[in-house]
């Protein structure tokens, strides 16, 4: 699986309620979730993120709340792939099982500038952006079909019509 | 082979020895889910035309988030909740008023020692003072295992914290939890599970461990823990349980980290905005005008926690320009209160009292803060924006620092009250 796209650079730590606040939780369809993505930061970070597609961060990136809405949010507003220092668990979960890619890799983090393209190779865990290309740990096979899929549901739903 | 309390769960699980970083598909005993996530269950069943579920026995939702409904899209996914709980035979359905799933799943002996607990929730390590283990996943993962009945879990490396010596008067396991973190910090048990160990455990009941397993999410954690012990026993015997023998760690098991805590050192602690580590004795805060005082949530909004308000507020009252804001946990912390009189001091201090639930810890309803204010909050969690607006500050504290702070207008040490 080969992703690529604009990185907008973000920091550590950033949490569930600075990607998606919640009071909109009821919110359920994610185009919809997309409009308040960021919504508690300044300026045009919702518009930049969906049309580069790639957020690059740093240490313990989706920390806080369980909402899967931070990561549906996400692909509702056109991103595809996170690259962070690390993850905080339930992100990660709710990233692969939704089908966002993500890839845990330090050494990109530290090449990547604000609006550099960035190309990765999720099977095969090679980046590339334009300071240096490096490698990183690809996710676990089962995992790696799960994002591939598209998510959980997709992954085993793709060939019934009626699930149990 | 030796095993940590989450590898031993965990094996039991997979029906074969599992040790940590293992990858491995099952069932967990309980699979809880809340009025903020079930709107989305329901809109993953219906994209995925789900007939019928694989265990609904092992299934409880809480409406504890926004209940009752703060708004008509709240009360909408309230209400197809309710249907789908018809529809697909969950009996289990904590409506309105009930308390948090957390509180509620603890105090009425739902979850049991040994347990694996998965829920929307990210608190849900809070279920780790009972002596299980606890966690949160998403909702679309959370639909899936209702249907299907297993799901991938990882099982995580145990981080040992040793835990000796004794609080001070005046001085909580929100006080020690805060310290703690303040040590790890918030990626400092990051996927790890946290089991709790140590003499000093004996002088905390399950109601401070719950505050201290709560947190661990903060540290990064997927489960905290504290493997049962005859605290444990009695919380269950009180409620006509027998546990028999509770599941324990092996001597010799492999601990991927130890921390040691004296607890005899610990003092009033304060997070500051807007990171959860970012900690500071209530000694060396400053003064920090609060407009509002909140007490309550699942880390801190139990029967101990209202009473240990009360002791500070008895007698006083809530300082002009500030609004205290009360909810209990749950329905039975609620009666309990009342009933000790713990909520006529309460009241007659000032303070306002909510339905039970989640409260204003999320910035959804019953405190949402206002531009440039400052609450002082016994719950979790102080992110930018959390209390609904990114422009306010939220400090944590234990519910004595809240209470003492009501008083004084400032964030204040509750020891000050103490001698009085």
């Amino acid at each position: 699986m080969q992703l690529s796209g604009k990185a907008t650079v973000l920091g550590d730590d950033i949490d569930t309620d600075v990607i998606y606040p919640g009071r909109y939780l009821a919110v359920l369809d994610p185009v919809s979730q997309s409009t308040h993505l960021f919504e508690s930061l300044p300026g045009d970070l919702r518009k930049r993120v969906g049309e580069g597609g790639v957020i690059v961060a740093g240490w313990n990136f989706g920390c806080g709340s369980s909402r899967e809405h931070a990561v549906t949010s996400m692909l509702g507003a056109g991103v595809r792939l996170v690259v962070a220092r690390s993850f905080s668990r339930i992100y990660f979960r709710n990233a692969i099982n939704n089908g966002l890619a993500v890839v845990t890799c330090p050494q990109l983090v530290d090449l990547v500038a604000d609006g550099d393209g960035v190309e990765v190779d999720l099977a095969a865990g090679l980046a590339r952006c334009p300071r240096g290309e490096c490698e990183f740990a690809p996710l676990a096979a089962p995992l790696l079909a799960i994002v591939s899929a598209g998510g959980l549901w997709a992954s085993v739903a793709a060939n019934r019509d009626t699930v149990t | 082979m030796s095993l940590t309390l989450a590898e031993k769960i965990m094996s039991r699980l997979a029906g074969r020895t599992v040790r940590a970083d293992d990858f491995i598909e099952v069932g967990p005993d309980w699979t809880f889910s809340l009025d903020d996530g079930i709107g989305l269950v329901d809109r993953y069943f219906n994209l995925y035309n789900v007939q019928s579920l694989a265990a609904p026995e092992k299934i409880a939702v809480f409406y504890d988030h926004f209940a009752p409904a703060d708004t008509p899209q709240h009360a909408h996914v309230q209400r197809l909740g309710r249907k789908l709980c018809e529809r697909f035979g969950i009996k289990q359905l904590y409506d309105v008023g009930e308390g948090i799933s957390h509180q509620v799943s603890v105090e009425r002996g739902i979850v049991r020692p040994g347990q694996m607990v998965t829920n929307t929730d990210s608190h849900t390590l809070t279920v780790g003072a009972v002596g299980a283990v606890g966690c949160g996943i998403g909702v679309a993962e959370m639909a899936f295992l209702w249907t299907y009945g297993r799901l991938w879990f990882m099982v995580p490396p145990s981080i040992r914290m040793e835990l000796r010596g004794q609080l001070a008067p005046g001085v909580a396991a929100k006080d020690l939890v805060l310290s703690i973190l303040q040590r790890v910090s918030a990626r400092g048990a990051q996927y790890a599970s946290v089991e709790y160990h140590g003499a000093a455990l004996a002088s905390l009941g399950i109601a401070d461990r719950m505050t201290l397993c709560n947190m661990g999410v903060e540290m990064g954690a997927k489960f905290a823990t504290v493997p049962g012990d005859e605290i444990t026993r009695r919380h269950y015997t009180a409620l006509g349980i027998d546990v028999g023998d509770m599941p324990q760690p092996d001597p010799g098991a492999t601990y991927a980290l130890r921390h040691e805590f004296d607890l005899s050192s610990v003092e009033p602690m304060v997070s500051a905005p807007h990171k959860v580590d970012n900690v500071h004795t209530v000694r060396a805060i400053g003064r920090i005008a609060v407009n509002q005082a909140f007490l309550g949530t699942c880390t801190n909004g139990r029967f101990e926690d209202m009473a240990a308000a009360a002791a500070i507020l008895k007698g006083r009252r809530v300082a002009a320009g500030v609004r205290m804001v009360v909810t209990p946990a749950s329905r039975a912390v609620y009666l309990r209160a009342l009933n000790e009189g713990v909520l006529s001091t309460l009241i007659e201090a000032g303070c306002t009292v909510t339905t039970p639930g989640c409260g204003a810890c999320a910035g959804i309803h019953q405190g949402v803060l206002a531009a440039e204010e400052v609450c002082i909050s016994s719950s979790s969690r102080n992110f930018l924006g959390r209390m609904g607006n990114r422009e306010a500050s939220v400090y944590l504290g234990s519910p004595a620092t809240v209470a003492a702070s009501a008083v004084t207008g400032f964030i204040t040490d509750p020891r000050e009250f103490s001698a009085a």
